[in-house]
């Protein structure tokens, strides 16, 4: 098993992605298929984006199993009041410096869930936001 | 069609990865919305044909394993772009022209849409 952290500034557009870049040369190295590889490096940089888009600053722990590879990204910020709204497309609280970024189309949760086996979304409003991704090695997501 | 063929037919300039200028290019998609971009679904050679030019639009393209970027309306790739291409093993090509007469020329010339 292996486990990682990564630190995630708010507001920090330069260095959004890093994290989900190292995890894609991390996942290259250890022989992960690479559509499964694709899917998890989306939905993670979304979700990675999220962070830098929306809180003050979050963290990213990432844990490699045989079968698995599962992502939690925990933020301190303005947190989700209606989560299943925030699941629709089209839906977005996103301020206009992340829009002239290219995101903010209420785009992000919707193709989180499009690219993970498992994604579960939970938030506090004024405290944050946790999203865990889990992609599963040895199964055919069709 | 060659990265290199694409870039003569729409006057432009290959600013990063002129060694993969033999590469060749199966299909486009043209987006500003780097979300949207964050959605193709292809294996195909895919280019990306958009106006936004900052570090997300290649971090975006890096996590969509999309290896060209074609840069529209005269939009001016930054050192940083190019060295975060350049880590991927991207190209880079700038063209004065609009996204519109870009992706008509391209089309016309047989270059297929993703979807």
């Amino acid at each position: 098993m292996m486990n990682f952290k990564f630190l995630v500034e708010g507001g920090d557009f330069t260095n959004a992605g890093t994290a989900s870049s190292d995890v894609k040369k991390m996942m290259k190295q250890l022989g992960v298929e690479s559509s499964i590889i694709k899917r998890t490096v989306v939905a993670l940089y979304e979700a990675e984006v999220n962070i830098v888009a929306h809180a003050f600053k979050g963290e990213i722990e990432v844990t490699i199993d045989e079968d698995k590879i599962y992502v939690k990204l925990a933020d301190e910020g303005p947190g989700i009041p209606d989560i299943s709204q925030a699941m629709q497309k089209g839906f977005s609280t996103a301020s206009p410096k992340v829009r002239e970024m290219g995101f903010g189309a209420g785009m992000g949760l919707p193709n989180m869930k499009a690219n993970a086996d498992i994604l579960q979304v939970n938030s506090v409003v004024n405290q944050g936001t946790v999203v865990e991704i889990t992609n599963f090695f040895n199964v055919n997501n069709g | 069609m060659t990265v290199q063929e694409i870039a003569t037919h729409i006057s432009g300039v290959i600013v990063e990865g002129e060694k993969h200028k033999i590469d060749p290019v199966e299909c486009a998609f043209a987006s500003d919305l780097m979300s949207d971009v964050l959605t193709v679904n292809t294996t195909k050679r895919i280019m990306l044909v958009t106006g936004l030019a900052n570090t997300q639009t290649i971090r975006t393209c890096e996590m969509s394993e999309i290896k060209v970027i074609l840069f529209v309306r005269g939009k001016k790739v930054s050192d940083e772009m190019r060295e975060l291409a350049d880590d991927n093993e991207m190209v880079l090509i700038e063209t004065p022209l609009s996204m519109y007469r870009t992706c008509g020329i391209l089309f016309n010339l047989g270059l297929s849409p993703v979807y």
